[in-house]
């Protein structure tokens, strides 16, 4: 029993990671119905973010809650200016074009910064900045919760809640809706389609940048290539969720995690990653649309 | 008027590039390893002592008249690049013998290469069997992993009174594998139980499935077969599951990063190795002097001394040989009785292997405690 409670709270943990990336891929496909490929490499840009700012600021020798908020602040924004870059100068110019087309600059955007970050940074893994220290908050029945597992789920779930009042309480999020339900006659009523985009950019990859903290928190190692693999568990998430639904990829990514865990436990470590693409085969031959997503019919 | 200045130029250039690449007095060898990527520090401690050891030679007059000139290729750590490199290394520089890789699964690829080109090689550290059973040019200066699982097996049995182990192997690493099946097979064969076997994935992070496993099954040692960076992660999350546990491991651990990675949370744990630097033969506290005084006073770890030992073998087997032709060089290392080294005596046994023992050490901070000697 003490077991299954410990698997099913790394597997929340891990999936909670997943889930925030998820929202990424899941918000770009909603507005632009395109996988922004790159999304990957923006959450890996982000563990580099935080940590060269901790290491900048200094910060890495007094772990507390308020260096933990500086340095999320900090690799928010950073995420942030790195995804609008590659929208402005990538995705826009080929919006009226093929999707793709669009598809294809993704992959070569993230390849891009795959390679580019192994020049700047170097190929060998960094150890990341002890932000917030680590200890045993309490034991039930022989699990032990400590510090970086609630800070983790705590931190994603306030993200989520927080993505959720963006999109269905404010303004902004309404825009949001409108672009993705029908650009062009959102565009006609007045809405800011290129600034309702950026919005949408700005909030994936601040999730992302949030997800990536939490990684260099848990597991101290952070290197060029780390998005490849997380990227594409959390693609298999949104679309096991539905692509375009925000609870899809919450749903989605915590499902994930928590079926990897039981995979190893009950299998081997070598079928996990089987596992995930297992299911995006399995998704797309029986229930395209997903978990949360609606059927479409499409007008020929 | 331009144009003639441009051939003057051209041909000047080209007069240049060719003296540079005058081969008569110098000795070429290729090195290759992982000098960035997920094994950084391997590659650059072994780099270092090489370095080492080719200018001690140098400075006292080189080999024959000749100066040994190093050339080193940067694998990145990763497989496929390790044919490139290697392949260049010995079609495009033409080096006489190569010095590599730590890796196991990267010497193995690197061996049929040389064998092929008829090119002496040296590993200093790859500890798998296969590697010098691609052929009879290749070499090492290192124990092999059977005997790395026997000495943890025996100590985890005779020292530390373990009767229940678990083994957490990296799947597809040779290196991981060979150790995790020998430590197994010993640990039942010392009277022991083995409880868990469960592996992880090249680039995994996360390990707390496995060790929630483990944590149930309640092992009195863990044998973990890893590289530093794998272990340091393994061992925080151990410490983050609260479980009592001794880690054991192999020379895989060597690192200054283990600590980096690891925290405290890896202290008190053993591995196996090479050399230790608390050693008070005039040989190691030599070398460890030169290597501080070279290197910004840092510790040599055991793949720097191995690396220091290859390069030293060769050299020597170049000395030897009446003139230098990748050939002779070979046939010389093959004869290598009782050369005295910072990791031991080393003699070549007819499988290309170098028979010696190992010690076992604790880690305590970025210091490794010596525990023991075992012998074969």
């Amino acid at each position: 029993m003490e077991e299954i409670i410990q698997h099913f709270i790394n597997g929340l943990s891990i999936g909670s990671i997943y889930s925030l990336i998820a929202l990424g891929y899941t918000m770009v496909y909603g507005i632009l119905q395109m996988i922004n490929f790159a999304h990957s490499e923006v959450y890996m840009m982000g563990a580099f973010f935080a940590y060269y700012s901790a290491k900048f600021l200094n910060l890495e020798k007094s772990p507390s809650y308020s260096t933990l908020i500086i340095i999320l602040v900090i690799t928010m924004i950073l995420c942030s200016l790195l995804a609008l870059t590659i929208e402005k100068f990538a995705y826009r110019p080929l919006r009226k074009q093929p999707k793709l087309n669009v598809l294809i600059t993704a992959i070569g955007v993230s390849l891009f910064l795959q390679y580019f970050a192994q020049i700047i940074f170097g190929a060998d893994p960094k150890v990341f900045p002890n932000l917030i220290n680590n200890q045993l908050l309490f034991e039930v029945g022989g699990v032990s919760i400590n510090t970086f597992d609630v800070t983790i789920l705590g931190v994603s779930l306030l993200s989520m809640l927080g993505l959720h009042f963006l999109v269905y309480h404010t303004k902004m999020g309404q825009g949001m809706r409108a672009v993705s339900h029908n650009p062009a006659v959102a565009s006609i009523l007045g809405i800011n389609v290129n600034r309702t985009i950026a919005l949408t950019f700005i909030a994936g990859s601040s999730l992302a940048g949030i997800g990536s903290v939490l990684v260099g928190i848990k597991y101290q190692k952070i290197e060029p290539l780390m998005g490849t693999m997380i990227g594409l568990k959390a693609f298999v998430a949104a679309v096991l969720g539905g692509i375009g639904s925000i609870a899809g990829a919450v749903v989605g990514g915590l499902v994930l995690g928590i079926s990897e865990v039981l995979v190893v436990v009950y299998g081997s470590s070598q079928y996990r990653d089987a596992l995930a693409f297992g299911i995006l085969i399995f998704i797309l031959l029986f229930k395209p649309a997903g978990i949360f997503g609606k059927n479409t019919i499409e007008k020929v | 008027m331009r144009s003639v200045h441009f051939l003057k130029l051209f041909f000047l250039s080209l007069l240049i590039l060719s003296s540079c690449t005058k081969k008569e007095d110098v000795i070429l060898v290729g090195e290759y390893g992982s000098l960035t990527g997920d094994d950084a520090t391997f590659g650059i401690s072994t780099n270092k002592g090489i370095k080492m050891a080719f200018d001690e030679i140098n400075s006292k007059g080189g080999i024959k008249g000749k100066k040994i000139k190093l050339i080193t290729e940067d694998d990145q750590g990763k497989n496929e690049e390790t044919a490139k490199v290697v392949t260049r290394l010995i079609t495009q520089d033409k080096v006489m013998a190569l010095l590599g890789e730590v890796a196991s699964s990267r010497s193995i690829i690197a061996a049929p290469i040389a064998q092929k080109n008829g090119i002496p090689m040296i590993s200093p550290s790859s500890t798998a069997p296969e590697v010098t059973e691609k052929g009879d040019h290749i070499f090492r200066v290192c124990f092999l992993d059977p005997f790395q699982g026997y000495v943890m097996a025996k100590f985890a049995t005779e020292n530390l009174k373990a009767k229940k182990a678990a083994v957490l192997r990296k799947n597809g690493d040779t290196y991981s594998e060979g150790l995790a099946n020998v430590f197994a097979a010993e640990f039942k064969k010392f009277g022991g139980e083995v409880v868990a076997d469960l592996s992880y994935q090249p680039k995994d992070m996360d390990f707390k499935t496995q060790l929630t496993e483990f944590k149930a099954k309640k092992p009195d040692v863990i044998f973990i077969p890893g590289y530093y960076t794998d272990v340091g992660m393994i061992a925080q999350q151990v410490k983050q599951l609260e479980i009592k546990v001794t880690l054991l491991g192999g020379d895989g651990w060597d690192s200054p990063k283990l600590h980096e990675v690891g925290k405290e949370a890896i202290n008190g744990h053993y591995f196996s190795n090479h050399y230790t630097t608390e050693s008070t033969s005039p040989i190691v506290v030599e070398f460890i002097k030169n290597f501080k005084q070279r290197y910004n006073n840092e510790v040599p770890d055991g793949l720097a001394a191995l690396g220091y030992d290859a390069a030293k073998i060769l050299a020597d087997a170049m000395t030897r040989t009446k003139d230098l032709t990748s050939k002779n060089i070979r046939d010389e290392l093959a004869k290598t009785k009782d050369f005295v080294g910072v990791t031991g005596n080393i003699t070549i046994n007819d499988q290309r292997n170098a028979v010696k023992s190992a010690v076992v050490v604790q880690v305590e901070n970025e210091k490794r405690k010596y525990v023991t000697t075992v012998a074969p």
